[in-house]
């Protein structure tokens, strides 16, 4: 819907005169990069900023665990950079655009920290609200400012990067991003029971997740997005000893469960299929549904009742759910499983009506707008989007 | 005590009986404490240098009395300390004189241990090593631990984002915190986060969590468990300089090994722990690697013989690797007790807490140790070497007048070193009254803004735990102010503050 071409600012000072232009206008902006996950939340008449001209590395020192980058630099260029030194992102984040039908590549890590994306190994090692150590930004009032540090340890002042982490453009434009890298694992291996159902498949994770083997992520495909029976896959990394010897552990722990086989490195693209969801049906809205783990089953459940199709990551805590049903009834089962329901994909119309984030109690979606006033007093970032 | 708290209003001490009366009718008995003798053991926390005698004491003992507490506060524009166990470093749970202090110690049930989703939810006034002992039997811990475990509690904690010698593996409070129910100094009982991994919204709990007793009182808090590791094992190495031991620490994260602990003394404080537990350091080096490894048996097999190799290859002048439990407890129980075994070669000690981009380490210690000649004090160093977090502790006498402004002055100058070299002031022990006038170093008037707007949108009155973390209280009002353009004001329909 937006109608002007979106403005590219490449320094600070410019996109400060742009926020603060508009807040003085009361004409909205919405903040935007790659453009994978502009399709989530309701269209929007907003000028769109474009921030892919804040790109390149400020600062990396591996030893440090360190890496600061520019906000618009893509993610698989920051990916390849750590990479590089033997190091990774390690919530896993992953670029939206093929559950858009967009091209592999575009996704900024700007856009994966302000939309707080982690993959399957938020499980393990934290999501990205973990691994944002300091920013700066420009606020609502065209102000430039800095938060957190450059160091993997700090407690000074208010800790801005949670804020900032999933904040979706609300709250101010950020700019640089400092981020804790960790080693990257020297070996994997993905392990595969075959064939439980949801609850017997969240027993087995909860039990690989409750003994000491590790496990970096886990997650279960039930049969009917198969052509096989259901597969409850858990991934172990790190040195070959070590993975070794926690396999050894885990194919005895889970023994009751059945045999836990091995998957073939060509086969281990489950991992992947989870961040690009492939595996679900396209046509239909997609949700992506925050719960506690044992709790997945029923929400499966109620899903299936629904007609619709789903999937579990973070051993039952992440349910993804393509489902035609009203919304208010794929919400309601979020509810009752004590979590919380986010529509990621759907039609134009759908989104028009449909609240993108799951809506919030009355105290806290006041302190939620106080805040945004905190950080944008004029509410140039309310685009009418969320 | 160079610090100045907030000029304590006449008219709130004026009202004394009155606001111990309306906290009676909300806690009865005990729960409120007036008498001065009784309230001698609330005037300071783990910063003894500053000492306060509370206005009043009230202990509640539900998130009812909390709530009408702070309801009634907030109404009759009372000021509200809130304390956990009192063990704070940095002044977080400092009284005023004119300040109800609020104290969460009766909070001390755990309400519930769920291992399939693996987390506990607990009261505040639990205190960190009462979770994992409530859960240890069923082969989990809670990670943080930091070495006021036994006693601190569990919402001071989530106050100050408590970490510990575990924290380069293991993560902070923040990291190991999944929700948190809180009173609004209004009296409004919130909750966020949850028993999830991810918020519906923005990320309450992550702002809530270290921020030091300036948003909310946390009434219960629900934290991840994790199974505990198989086997943990230790290596004790002794390095010729200081410069090998951070280069052994530098290849060891290279080499992408995170081990469960790494920390560095040095030589004073080497010393200082072996003549006070013997437990066999080696007093011949100028700086002491203690690497601590886990996971499974083969795991730490494996990382013990590759972490001794990076010692050696970089000079390690001693090495033991810990052969049993009792052996590696040993080995930790010097660095442990380094801050008592300190306070025997001095009278007072004075503990700080920059963290430091490690590279700079050797930069950091030699003009550390001119500081240390120009004050004439000493400093003994233990240093969570994995992320940078020095404890440099300053020696000094209090009797001698002038020694404590003299070893204040001494670690502000550490810190101000610490943010120079691109690090921060705290790592830990948190702003409180400590490091509060020392924030302009690291953070601009305007970055200070940003955060006290955070502030006010919790706690417009500013009531709430005053004269802390901020160097200069603006009214929210003022920090409100926006352009407004032809007299109107844009988005007009958008509710502020």
């Amino acid at each position: 819907m937006a109608t002007r071409p979106a403005l590219r600012p490449t320094h600070e000072d410019e996109l400060a005169d742009i926020i603060t232009d508009a807040a003085r206008d009361g004409t909205p902006l919405m903040l935007a990069a790659g453009g994978t996950k502009s399709a989530i939340g309701a269209e929007t008449a907003a000028r769109a900023i474009d921030l892919t001209g804040f790109s390149g590395v400020v600062d990396y020192d591996p030893a440090e665990l360190v890496l600061t980058v520019r906000a618009g630099t893509r993610l698989t260029d920051v990916e390849a950079l750590v990479c590089e030194q033997g190091q990774m992102l390690a919530f896993e984040p992953f670029d939206h655009g093929p559950i858009f039908g967009i091209p592999v590549g575009l996704a900024t890590i700007g856009g994966v920290i302000a939309a707080g994306v982690a993959g399957s190994q938020r499980l393990s090692s934290g999501g990205a609200r973990d691994h944002l150590l300091g920013f700066r930004a420009v606020s609502g009032r065209g102000e430039p400012f800095v938060a957190g540090a450059k160091v993997v340890k700090n407690v000074t002042g208010y800790d801005l990067p949670k804020l900032a982490t999933g904040s979706w453009g609300r709250l101010f434009a950020m700019t640089e991003l400092t981020l804790k890298v960790l080693p990257r694992p020297r070996e994997w291996v993905t392990l595969v029971l075959h064939g439980l159902d949801p609850a017997r498949a969240t027993a087995a994770m909860a039990a690989a997740l409750g003994c000491p083997a590790d496990v970096a992520a886990a997650a279960h495909i039930p049969a009917m997005l198969r052509s096989g029976p259901s597969l409850t896959a858990f991934r172990l990394q790190g040195f070959g000893p070590s993975v070794a010897a926690r396999k050894t552990m885990l194919t005895a722990r889970l023994a009751s469960f059945g045999e836990l086989v091995a998957l073939d490195a060509d086969d281990g693209t489950i991992w992947g299929d989870l961040a690009s969801l492939r595996l679900l049906p396209v046509g239909r809205p997609l949700w992506r549904v925050n719960a506690p783990p044992s709790r997945g089953p029923e929400i499966a459940a109620a899903v299936e009742a629904l007609g619709g199709d789903w999937l579990f990551d973070w051993a039952g805590g992440l349910v993804w759910i393509a489902c035609d049903a009203t919304p208010c009834l794929i919400r309601e089962a979020a509810i009752q499983a004590g979590g919380h329901a986010m529509l990621i994909r759907a039609s134009a119309a759908m989104r028009a009506d449909t609240p993108a984030f799951h809506p919030l109690a009355p105290a806290i979606s006041s302190l939620e707008a106080r805040l945004r006033r905190a950080f944008d007093p004029s509410g140039v970032f309310e685009t009418g989007r969320f | 005590m160079t610090l100045r708290m907030p000029e304590p209003d006449a008219a709130t001490l004026a009202r004394r009986d009155e606001i111990v009366a309306a906290l009676r009718a909300i806690v009865p008995g005990e729960g409120v404490i007036d008498d001065p003798a009784a309230l001698r053991p609330y005037e300071t926390d783990g910063l003894t240098a500053y000492r306060q005698t509370p206005l009043v004491v009230v202990l509640p003992e539900t998130t009812e009395q909390v709530s009408a507490i702070l309801a009634w506060c907030h109404a009759h524009n009372v000021k509200v300390v809130p304390r956990g166990s009192g063990t704070s470093l940095s002044g977080g749970a400092l009284p005023l004189a004119d300040a109800v202090l609020l104290g969460l110690s009766k909070f001390n049930r755990v309400l519930d241990i769920d291992y399939a989703d693996r987390l506990a939810v607990v009261q505040p006034g639990v205190t960190n090593l009462a979770v994992t002992r409530a859960v240890e039997d069923a082969g989990f811990y809670y990670a943080p631990d930091p070495s006021s475990q036994i006693a601190c509690s569990i919402g001071g904690n989530v106050a100050e984002n408590s970490g510990g010698v575990h924290c380069l593996k293991y993560g902070l409070t923040t990291n190991n915190v999944l929700g948190a129910e809180i009173v609004l100094m209004d009296g409004e009982v919130i909750r966020v986060g949850g028993r999830q991994l991810d918020p519906p919204g923005l990320d309450l709990i992550g702002i809530v969590v270290g921020s030091e007793g300036l948003l909310g009182v946390v009434t219960e808090v629900t934290v991840r468990i994790l199974p505990k590791p198989e086997t943990a094992r230790a290596l004790l190495i002794g390095f010729p300089t200081v410069e090998s031991a951070g280069q052994c620490v530098a290849d060891t994260i290279g080499a992408g090994i995170i081990p469960a602990g790494m920390e560095m003394m040095d030589a004073l404080a080497v010393q200082a722990a072996e003549a006070f537990v013997g437990v066999g350091y080696p007093l011949d080096v100028a700086a002491l690697l203690i690497v601590e490894l886990d996971g499974v048996a083969a795991e730490c097999d494996h990382l013990l013989d590759e972490v001794a190799g990076i010692a050696r290859v970089n000079g390690a002048v001693s090495l033991r690797i810990s052969q049993s439990e009792e052996e590696r407890v040993a080995f930790w129980a010097g660095r442990k007790a380094a801050f008592p075994a300190v306070g025997r070669i001095a009278p007072d000690y004075y503990c700080m807490d920059g963290t430091i981009p490690r590279r700079r380490l050797p930069d950091v210690l030699e003009r550390m140790e001119a500081l240390s000649r120009q004050y004439g004090l000493g400093v003994a160093n233990v240093f969570h070497a994995g992320d940078g977090n020095l404890h440099p502790l300053i020696l000094y006498d209090a009797n001698v007048p002038g020694e404590l402004d003299r070893a204040e002055a001494f670690g502000n100058d550490i810190l101000r070193l610490c943010v120079e070299v691109g690090g921060v002031l705290t790592g830990e022990h948190g702003v409180g009254v400590e490091k509060r006038d020392l924030m302009p170093e690291m953070f601009s008037e305007t970055d200070l803004k940003y955060q006290q707007r955070v502030k006010c949108a919790f706690d417009p009155d500013l009531l709430l735990n005053p004269g802390k973390v901020f160097p200069q209280l603006h009214r929210c009002a003022e920090l409100g102010r926006m352009h407004v353009h032809r007299g109107q004001l844009p988005f007009a329909e958008l509710p502020r503050f």
